[in-house]
């Protein structure tokens, strides 16, 4: 059981609308060390703004983000980039920069953000593109990479911040589906390993083995949470439930 | 002839001397106009309202006045004005190079926002602040696109340098046109001159194109892969 006596991010009363439309609206949750939450809900439902408000790649109009305690004051350049530093982004495209080998993908942000040495930054962008996988990959550029191999990259590049959040937004969503596997595996190796994590995904696996906490998210709310066995027990009519059926019977069709 | 042909061959040095002023005339301009450019798009990409009219203006003013009015302005009014004693080269690395930041200031902008948002995204992701990844993702990419555009940039401040003449500067249209006031082998030494600007042009872009080959990222092309 997972105690949210001192989370270590919380999200109060966060608010986001682009010209008229409401995005999000009024977004609460408290976040453990070492919890995994899975967003679910139809596209539109605020899922990805949610995760760019966390790390304030889109700042929230309204409410309150504390990480460790430390409440962020938007209006402050240094604030934003130091939140940023500390919570870790996944997209669901990657984002890899695509002017760099596979190794300086990683060592960018070391050497400009860390400060690292050269020497340094390598040695640390080795060692996670090895816990990747692609150790034999280091040279090669984005787009000589598949896509399974670009996510795994992306998470390299991400993990090799030490983060103390990882927020992944799809991760899978772009893939082929004969890649999506070796991306999960990664990604359950991250929560074997005790990562925090907020992930948005329609990846059923991923739903039912790795939330900690399931956030139904509809219209910009929170619409449903509770951990995937009450939410997805047989016979449940939680909207979380039908969502997941008809991604398994999505999964059917598709084989 | 065989005038028309001495007249060329005994002026070939000194015609090729003033290729030396205008190849200077014109790295220096493109050189200046790279580093305002660079600085304008990113101001006209991220930078606020204020900013932005100021430079909109900038760019306007250069597009909208033939050069040679801003050449006259620029040396004989603005310099003096300001009690700037530059020699009519330097008046003219200026003048050019402002003009062409002003279309290069385009080229780099039309780059940024070819670009996907995501590399701004990731790169703040990563706790880059805006400068830093201008720096570091956006202007190495940008800039590698934008080398076709650059070359043409330059084939026309090559040729807007042969204005020069008209303050002055010893270039190769003026000395062309020095001999031929003497010589009176006005159509030869004229072919002359334009061989002189089409090889310097032609040097000029295959140097560019070999350069975009040589900094091309690998499996990686502008033009939807993928």
């Amino acid at each position: 059981m997972i105690t949210t006596t001192n989370p270590i991010l919380r999200i109060h009363n966060i608010s986001k609308s682009f010209g008229s439309s409401t995005i999000l609206n009024s977004v609460s949750f408290e976040l453990a060390k070492g919890e995994i939450k899975v967003l679910i809900g139809p596209s539109g439902g605020g899922k990805s703004t949610l995760l760019q408000c966390i790390n304030c790649l889109v700042v929230p109009d309204s409410g309150e983000i504390e990480l460790e305690s430390e409440r962020v004051d938007y209006s402050r350049k240094q604030d934003l980039y130091k939140l940023r530093q500390k919570i870790g982004m996944i997209f669901q495209d990657f984002n890899l920069f695509d002017h760099l080998t596979a190794l300086d993908n990683i060592t960018i942000a070391l050497r400009k953000v860390k400060k690292l040495d050269k020497k340094e930054a390598m040695r640390r962008a080795r060692l996670e593109l090895d816990q990747v996988g692609l150790s034999d990959k280091e040279a090669l550029y984005p787009a000589q990479l598949s896509g399974g191999q670009k996510q795994r990259l992306a998470i390299a590049r991400a993990l090799a911040m030490d983060p103390k959040i990882l927020l992944l937004d799809e991760p899978t969503s772009a893939l082929d589906p004969t890649l999506i596997g070796e991306v999960i595996a990664v990604i359950k190796g991250l929560a074997v390993n005790g990562m925090t994590m907020i992930m948005a995904t329609h990846q059923i696996s991923l739903i039912s083995n790795l939330a900690d906490q399931i956030l139904f998210m509809e219209d910009g709310r929170i619409v449903e949470q509770g951990p995937p066995a009450a939410l997805l027990a047989a016979g449940s009519t939680s909207k979380s439930q039908g969502f997941c059926d008809r991604l398994n019977e999505l999964a059917e069709v598709e084989g | 002839m065989p005038n028309a042909l001495s007249a060329v061959i005994d002026s070939l040095p000194y015609l090729l001397q003033g290729s030396f002023l205008t190849i200077g005339i014109v790295v220096s301009a493109m050189f200046l106009g790279l580093g305002l450019g660079i600085f304008m798009a990113v101001g006209l990409v991220y930078g606020n309202r204020f900013l932005r009219y100021l430079l909109i203006a900038y760019v306007w003013i250069f597009r909208g006045v033939p050069v040679v009015v801003l050449l006259f302005l620029f040396y004989f009014g603005l310099f003096t004005f300001l009690g700037l004693k530059f020699s009519a080269f330097t008046a003219v690395a200026i003048v050019l190079g402002m003009t062409t930041g002003a279309y290069q200031a385009n080229i780099f902008k039309g780059a940024i926002l070819s670009l996907p948002q995501g590399q701004l995204k990731a790169a703040r992701g990563l706790g880059m602040s805006d400068l830093q990844a201008i720096r570091s993702i956006i202007l190495p990419q940008i800039l590698r696109m934008s080398i076709p555009a650059w070359s043409n940039e330059y084939s026309i401040i090559l040729k807007d340098s042969a204005l020069a003449f008209v303050i002055g500067a010893p270039e190769i249209m003026a000395r062309t046109q020095f001999v031929a006031s003497r010589t009176y082998q006005h159509l030869s030494l004229y072919i002359t001159a334009g061989i002189i600007y089409f090889l310097l042009t032609w040097a000029g872009v295959i140097a560019l194109r070999k350069l975009e080959q040589y900094v091309r990222i690998p499996g990686y092309s502008h033009h939807g892969n993928q």
